[in-house]
């Protein structure tokens, strides 16, 4: 236990309400570095809440969240991006009629002598995306020409940029047909390869048995159980999605296992 | 820019050629290869819906060509010379449009506007003898202010531009009747400042050729150190021989323009104004960060929220930049009528403005679209103007033709829009 590092990222008691409403309640979570966390529920279920709390959109309430072990508090969004959180949502928040590079580098244009430089901007976005993707699309041609894998791929490799530590992708392949799914499931597994830590969003029990780690269930804004996603039956999961077996753990069980 | 990549280098300095004969059979085939690659680039381009500047330079043509059949005199430079005055005025304000069109918005003050600065000019300078060059900047500073009111009110209200705006054309237009009192008319000093900006020519035939080379020179050097730093840095690059037909393109219009001016009066300093401004605006649009902003924004606001961009101060930037165009556009068309009057900045001077950047090629959907188009849009405008006026064609089928014009340059806008989105999907 001791040997182990403390995870990138954790959430101990974490509760949000929205007027009357408890979304989220004492809700346990820890992301570490090189693992992908899949983060599944049922619609209301309160994950994209769970992503805005750690992302700084909609803060916490009540509870402590932990970076690296010590305790941080994430207020705005400017604070999770300081620690290394990037998040990439669902609607991917692209300019259709800029370019690659300039939707990678929008709000952080890199300048020479006070204009743009184009050529230092392209450059980077290559070699970035020559990190991240087989198929590197037409940097100069605009958003809207690319197919939907590409522009996920592009949203993620924005988020990059800033050299975050954990990634919050939210439903990264909802909108995908097969083939860009299978794109955009292999550039996860690559950034977890590089030691990011990932939480992902996902509905399709498939994307996460091919590339998770772990699961976590929330149901009706609490925890209802931590898998691993190897070693676990599917049935086992839905079932505490749909809530057919109610189990609240004190603790992650990845951390039961190992005493 | 676009499409440098798919472009083979075959710049690389043969020391080796052996024969004459072999250099000039390769010279040819490169010509062709260059030929071949800029057709293959363009074809790519337009069947994914990047129509450019073809459409209108298209329209420009036929338009001249008509003209030019039905009465020889249309192509003389006496009519080319004046046709590049006629364009200044709207085409500032055209200029101011494309701003912000490229928000998405629109932008209907802008005659008031040009009204308005060109009344506060003629007031402040005849009627109360403040010197030529304060009444000129406080007019200008007129178009900047109620420019900028109008963009902080959308910005901070959301509420559309075009009805903002809209508020705008009514109150600048009652102002301008207000300061101007129940004389109407006022008529500028002949030879005064004002007066000048449209009457100056550069008579002495090396400035025209000057200026020429000078833009040949500065298009040549950034493309030239472009493909240099590129080079150096291992990146893909133009070819030497795209660089210089991209120079030669320049050279051909700039001086090919150059002499004919020079056939009449010289260079005129409207246009000199006229170009010196779009050129640097363009750089303004597509080289710095401002520009970037204006571009994203007219993209998706959201997302620009969310990149965090300064939205209010852009979209009020943009308002302020209309506004101040539109109010040195409007001194510009007092000038060619040396008089300010009630009718100022009415009439079709506002949907001119609006035609004339929509037929060059930018977007009323916001994101597209240069400067450029403004000067483009405005040439094809004024030379079906100025087509009428020498073959005595009643005025109202000039505004039908134009009317037809604009009704195909928004069909176009609207198509090539759906063949980029078709093209993504695909």
């Amino acid at each position: 236990m001791i040997l182990l590092p403390p995870p990138l990222l954790a959430l101990h008691g974490v509760c949000k309400r929205f007027g009357v409403v408890e979304v989220l309640r004492d809700i346990e979570l820890e992301i570490h570095a090189g693992e992908v966390l899949a983060l599944l529920g049922d619609n209301g279920a309160g994950k994209s809440t769970l992503v805005k709390v750690i992302s700084g959109v909609a803060p916490a309430d009540q509870g402590s969240i932990e970076w690296e072990g010590r305790p941080v508090h994430i207020r705005r969004p400017q604070d999770a991006r300081d620690l290394g959180i990037a998040t990439v949502y669902q609607d991917l928040a692209l300019c259709g009629g800029l370019d690659v590079v300039g939707n990678l580098f929008l709000g952080r244009e890199i300048r020479r002598f006070g204009f743009l430089d184009e050529v230092e901007m392209e450059r980077r976005s290559t070699q970035l995306l020559e990190r991240l993707t087989r198929s590197i699309p037409d940097l100069r041609g605009p958003l809207v020409s690319l197919s939907s894998g590409q522009r996920q791929t592009v949203a993620i490799a924005r988020s990059l940029l800033g050299d975050p530590r954990v990634l919050l992708l939210d439903e990264p392949t909802a909108a995908l047909g097969f083939e860009q799914t299978t794109e955009v499931l292999d550039l996860v597994d690559r950034l977890r390869d590089q030691g990011l830590g990932v939480l992902l969003i996902s509905h399709n029990m498939g994307d996460v048995k091919a590339l998770a780690d772990r699961a976590a269930v929330l149901r009706l804004g609490r925890n209802n159980g931590f898998f691993d996603v190897s070693t676990t039956p599917q049935e086992q999961i839905i079932s505490s999605i749909t809530g057919a077996t109610d189990n609240v753990p004190r603790r992650p069980a990845h951390r039961e296992a190992e005493w | 820019m676009k499409g440098m990549r798919d472009m083979p280098d075959e710049t690389r300095a043969d020391s080796a050629a052996a024969t004459a004969k072999a250099r000039q059979r390769r010279a040819g085939r490169a010509v062709t290869r260059a030929l071949a690659g800029w057709i293959a680039v363009r074809r790519r381009m337009l069947s994914a819906g990047e129509l450019g500047y073809l459409p209108v330079t298209l329209v420009l043509v036929a338009v001249w060509i008509i003209f030019q059949s039905l009465n020889s005199s249309f192509l003389s430079p006496r009519n080319l010379s004046n046709l590049s005055v006629d364009i200044v005025g709207t085409g500032l304000i055209a200029v101011g449009i494309v701003f912000v069109l490229l928000l998405g918005e629109l932008d209907l003050s802008v005659g008031s506007i040009s009204g308005f600065a060109a009344a506060v000019f003629a007031v402040l300078n005849v009627n109360n003898g403040v010197p030529e060059w304060l009444a000129l900047i406080a007019a200008v500073l007129t178009g900047t202010v109620a420019g900028t009111v109008q963009g902080y009110s959308i910005a901070r209200t959301r509420v559309p531009a075009f009805v903002v705006t809209l508020a705008g054309l009514l109150t600048w237009n009652g102002l301008m009747l207000v300061i101007l009192g129940t004389s109407g008319t006022v008529n500028l000093d002949e030879n005064g400042l004002i007066a000048h900006l449209t009457s100056y020519y550069f008579t002495n035939a090396g400035v025209a050729y000057a200026v020429a080379a000078l833009a040949t020179a500065l298009v040549f050097l950034a493309s030239y150190l472009n493909r240099r730093r590129r080079m150096a840095l291992g990146m893909s690059h133009l070819p030497l021989h795209t660089v210089g037909v991209r120079t030669g393109v320049v050279a051909v219009i700039g001086f090919g323009s150059a002499y004919l001016l020079n056939q009449f009066q010289g260079l005129p300093l409207a246009l000199l104004i006229f170009l010196a401004t779009v050129a640097g605006l363009d750089i303004v649009l597509r080289r710095t960060h401002y520009g970037r902003q204006v571009y994203a924004l007219g993209s998706s606001v959201e997302a620009a929220r969310r990149a965090s961009l300064g939205v209010t101060g852009v979209q009020t930037a943009v308002l302020a930049v209309s506004g101040t165009l539109a109010a040195t556009g409007g001194l510009f068309l007092a000038s060619r009528i040396t008089s300010v009057s009630q009718n100022s900045g009415s009439g079709v001077l506002l949907l001119n403005a609006i035609a004339a950047a929509v037929i060059g090629g930018t977007s009323l959907f916001g994101g597209r679209g240069t400067t450029w188009s403004a000067v483009l849009g405005m040439l094809v405008i004024q030379s079906i103007a100025s087509g009428m006026a020498l073959t005595d064609t009643p005025t109202a089928v000039q505004l039908v033709i134009t009317g037809g014009v604009l009704f195909a340059a928004v069909v176009i806008d609207s198509l090539s829009r759906h063949t980029q989105q078709a093209h993504g999907r695909a």
